[in-house]
C-alpha cells in the first residue's frame, strides 16, 4: 500500500529507487545459538575495539588521545558490557545484547539536561559502532547498491563519502538537518536529500519515490503517483541537459556583463570528478573537515598536503581558503568550548582561533606552504572588529618569518575577511582586508534575529530581504572604494531566485556547490543589468 | 578552600570518610571522571561515593558508574573507604577533587576539561 512520509527537503533532485536502511551500527551477523560462544565473541571483539583505540591513540596528538583515552576508560571497566553478558545468559544473541545495553547507556547520556554531558553520547556510538563492527565481522562497509534510496537516521559524512552516488539515489533521514555537514554534502554532491521524516527507519522499506523538492517520500508508489513522478523527472531532466551545457560556459548576463563563478567545497574528495573548467576557481574550502578525523587535530604537514591538492586542482585559478571555522553548529569536540548557552554568539570562527593560537598558528604555517603551489588565498571567518583582523595578520606574517628563517619555502597569501557578522558589514571601510567574502547565510541570521534551522521563523531569514540587499549594497561599495575583490558564498550565491537581487546589488562573483554551477548560470544569462532593479543604497 | 574536609578516622580497617566541593566547570565529566578513576585504581581499598552521606553509593573505580551518576559543577561528593590504605585513598581523592582535577596547576590547559 502507499505511504506517504513528509519532511524537510536538504537537497533538491528526484530519485526513484529501492529503500536502503542503513543501521548506524552496520552489517548482520549470524548467531552461533550458545551462549557461551556469543559471551566469548563479545569478550573478543570488546578487546579487538581496545586495541584498535590504543593504535588510534598512537597516533594522535595529545589532546585527541585525552579524548580516545576516556572510551579506552568505558571500554575497559567491565561494567559496561554486564548489561550485555546477562542477556546473552538469557538467550540473546552477542550483537543483539551489545547494540541493547550501550543504546541504554546512549540513553542516559542523551536524556541529560547538561549540554556538555549530551555531547559524551557521540563518544558512547563510537565505541557502540567500533565493537559491532568487530562482531559483525564488518569493519569494512556493506556496499550500497547503485541508485539506492539510503534511508538512514542520521548519517555521518564519511559514511556519505563512502557511497558510490553517480549512478543516481537519493538520502531520507528520519531524524538530521538541513543544516547538517551531510546535508550541505548532499547539496554539493547533487544528491536528493530529504531530513526529519520522524517515522521509524524500520517502516522504510520497498520502492519508492523521493521527491526532494517538496521533502515528499513515496513508498510503495501507486499508479498516480508514479505517472506524475515520470512527468516531473521528464522535466527535471530537460532541465538537467540544459543546466550540464550551460555549466562549461562562462557565465554571462543577457546585456554581457561577465559573472565570475566559484565553488564552494566542504572536501576535497568532491573535487575528484570535477573539471576545473566549470569555474574561475574555489570561493570557500571548509577546513573543518580535517578536524573531526578521529584521530585527531591535524598536523602541519596533513594540512600542507591536503591544501597542496586542492590548489593544484586549481591550477592557476585563485583558492580561497577559510580558517578553521568551527564552534556555533560546528562543534569538534575537544576544541570547542563547551556549554555555551548560545553558541552561535560564542566563541566561533575566528574568536576561536584566536583563542588557540597554537592551533591557529599549524594552520597558518600549512597555508603559506601551500601558497607556493598556486593562487591561495587565506580568509577568516566571524570576523567582527578591525582589530582581530590586525592580529590575524602579525601572526600569519610571524609564521611566514619563522618558516623563512627555518629554509622552509612559503609565501604571503592574501588575506581577507568573511562578511557574516552584521559589525563588520556595518563598518567595512574599516577593515584593511585584501578581500572580503559575504557569508549570507551567517550574515541573515544575524541581521534578522532569525535562526535558518528555526522552521518557524525561516521566513524571516531571508538573505534577499530589503535590510540584506541595502547591507550588500553597502559592502560591495566599500569594496569598490578600497579596490579589493568582493563575493558572496552563501547558499544565496547558487539559489536561481536570489541570483537577479544579488547582481543588482553589484555583486560580479558568487561562490555556490558545484552541482549548482549550471542552474546558477542560466540564471545569470537571463539577467539584463539595464533593466535590473539596483538596490537602493544606503540612505544619506 | 574551606569547603572541603577531610576527616580522618584511625581505627584499624574503620571506614574512612570525606568530602569535596566540585569546583571545575564541567562537573565529574569524562577526563575528570577518568582521573578519579585512575587515581581509586591506585589503592587496594574499596571507595565509594555519593551525593549524600546517606548514599546511594558508587563504585570509585568504575568510569561507566562515575559518568552514570552525572555529577555537576558545585555538587559535594561524599567519599568513604574502607581498606588497609583507605586512609591515603581518600586524602589523594579528596585532594584531586579539591584542585579541580589538575594534575599541573601552572599549565594553561588547550583542552576544556573534560
Amino acid at each position: 500500500m502507499e505511504k506517504r512520509f513528509a519532511g524537510r527537503s536538504a537537497a533538491p533532485g528526484l530519485a526513484l529507487g529501492a529503500l536502503f536502511p542503513i543501521a548506524n551500527g552496520t552489517g548482520t551477523r549470524v548467531a552461533s545459538g550458545a551462549a557461551e560462544s556469543e559471551a566469548e565473541a563479545l569478550r573478543s571483539a570488546l578487546s579487538a575495539a581496545l586495541s584498535d583505540l590504543s593504535a588510534l591513540i598512537e597516533r594522535s596528538t595529545e589532546d585527541a588521545a585525552a579524548i580516545l583515552e576516556f572510551q579506552v576508560a568505558l571500554l575497559e571497566d567491565d561494567v559496561l558490557a554486564e548489561p550485555a553478558h546477562a542477556a546473552i545468559a538469557a538467550g540473546s544473541a552477542a550483537d543483539q545484547a551489545w547494540l541493547q545495553a550501550l543504546q541504554q547507556e546512549i540513553a542516559g547520556y542523551e536524556t541529560s539536561d547538561d549540554e556538555y554531558f549530551r555531547a559524551r553520547a557521540a563518544d558512547l556510538y563510537d565505541i557502540r559502532d567500533r565493537v559491532l563492527a568487530h562482531l559483525t565481522g564488518s569493519a569494512t562497509e556493506t556496499a550500497v547498491p547503485a541508485g539506492a534510496i539510503v534511508a538512514a537516521v542520521d548519517l555521518a559524512p564519511s559514511r556519505f563519502l563512502a557511497i558510490d552516488w553517480s549512478r543516481g539515489g537519493a538520502l531520507v533521514l528520519t531524524a538530521g538537518s538541513t543544516t547538517s555537514h551531510v546535508a550541505m554534502l548532499a547539496r554539493s554532491r547533487g544528491v536528493p536529500a530529504i531530513v526529519g521524516l520522524g517515522v521509524d527507519v524500520d517502516e522504510l522499506s520497498g520502492l519508492a519515490l523521493v521527491d526532494a523538492h517538496r521533502g515528499v517520500l513515496i513508498v510503495n508508489p501507486g499508479p498516480a503517483a508514479r505517472v506524475q513522478f515520470e512527468r516531473d523527472a521528464e522535466t527535471a531532466a530537460t532541465a538537467r541537459t540544459l543546466a550540464t551545457a550551460a555549466a562549461m560556459k562562462p557565465a554571462v548576463t543577457a546585456d554581457g556583463t561577465t559573472i565570475r563563478i566559484v565553488l564552494n567545497i566542504a572536501d576535497p574528495r568532491e573535487l575528484s570528478d570535477l573539471d576545473p573548467a566549470i569555474c574561475d576557481g574555489i570561493g570557500l574550502v571548509r577546513t573543518e573537515f580535517l578536524f573531526h578525523n578521529q584521530q585527531g587535530l591535524p598536523d602541519e604537514e596533513q594540512q600542507y598536503s591536503t591544501y597542496r591538492r586542492i590548489v593544484e586542482w586549481a591550477h592557476d585559478r585563485p583558492v580561497t581558503i577559510r580558517t578553521l571555522d568551527a564552534g556555533g553548529d560546528k562543534p569538534i569536540p575537544g576544541l570547542t568550548p563547551t556549554g555555551e548557552s548560545n553558541p552561535f554568539l560564542g566563541v566561533r570562527g575566528l574568536r576561536l582561533s584566536l583563542a588557540q593560537p597554537d592551533v591557529f598558528r599549524t594552520q597558518l604555517r600549512a597555508l603559506a606552504r601551500a601558497a607556493m603551489h598556486g593562487n591561495v588565498k587565506i580568509m577568516l571567518p566571524m570576523v567582527t572588529h578591525p582589530r582581530e583582523l590586525a592580529i590575524a595578520r602579525s601572526m600569519l606574517d610571524a609564521e611566514i618569518a619563522a618558516l623563512t628563517a627555518a629554509g622552509i619555502p612559503a609565501r604571503r597569501a592574501s588575506l581577507g575577511i568573511m562578511i557574516e557578522v552584521p559589525a563588520a558589514a556595518i563598518a567595512a571601510d574599516q577593515f584593511d582586508a585584501e578581500f572580503f567574502s559575504i557569508g549570507s547565510n551567517d550574515l541573515t541570521q544575524y541581521v534578522a534575529a532569525a535562526g535558518r534551522d528555526i522552521g518557524a521563523v525561516a521566513d524571516l531569514a531571508d538573505p534577499t530581504q530589503p535590510a540584506m540587499l541595502r547591507l550588500l549594497r553597502y559592502v560591495v561599495n566599500a569594496a569598490r572604494a578600497q579596490h579589493i575583490d568582493v563575493s558572496l558564498c552563501g547558499d544565496a550565491g547558487g539559489d536561481a531566485r536570489a541570483i537577479p537581487l544579488l547582481l543588482g546589488a553589484g555583486l560580479r562573483t558568487l561562490s555556490m556547490a558545484p552541482a549548482l554551477v549550471g542552474n546558477a548560470k542560466l540564471a545569470i544569462a537571463a539577467v539584463d543589468l539595464r533593466s535590473v532593479m539596483e538596490s537602493e543604497p544606503w540612505p544619506t | 578552600m574551606t569547603t572541603s574536609r577531610y576527616d580522618p578516622v584511625p581505627k584499624n580497617n574503620a571506614m574512612h570518610t570525606g568530602s569535596a566541593l566540585l569546583t571545575n566547570d564541567v562537573g565529574l565529566h569524562a577526563r575528570p571522571s577518568v582521573k578519579l578513576t585512575q587515581l581509586a585504581k591506585r589503592f587496594g581499598a574499596h571507595i565509594e561515593f555519593a551525593r549524600a552521606t546517606t548514599g546511594p553509593w558508587v563504585d570509585a573505580k568504575s568510569p561507566v558508574k562515575v559518568m552514570r551518576f552525572k555529577a555537576t559543577k558545585g555538587e559535594t561528593l561524599h567519599f568513604r573507604a574502607r581498606g588497609s590504605d583507605a586512609a591515603e585513598a581518600l586524602a589523594a581523592i579528596v585532594s584531586l577533587v579539591e584542585r579541580g582535577f589538575a594534575t599541573e596547576p601552572e599549565r594553561t590547559s588547550q583542552l576544556p576539561q573534560g
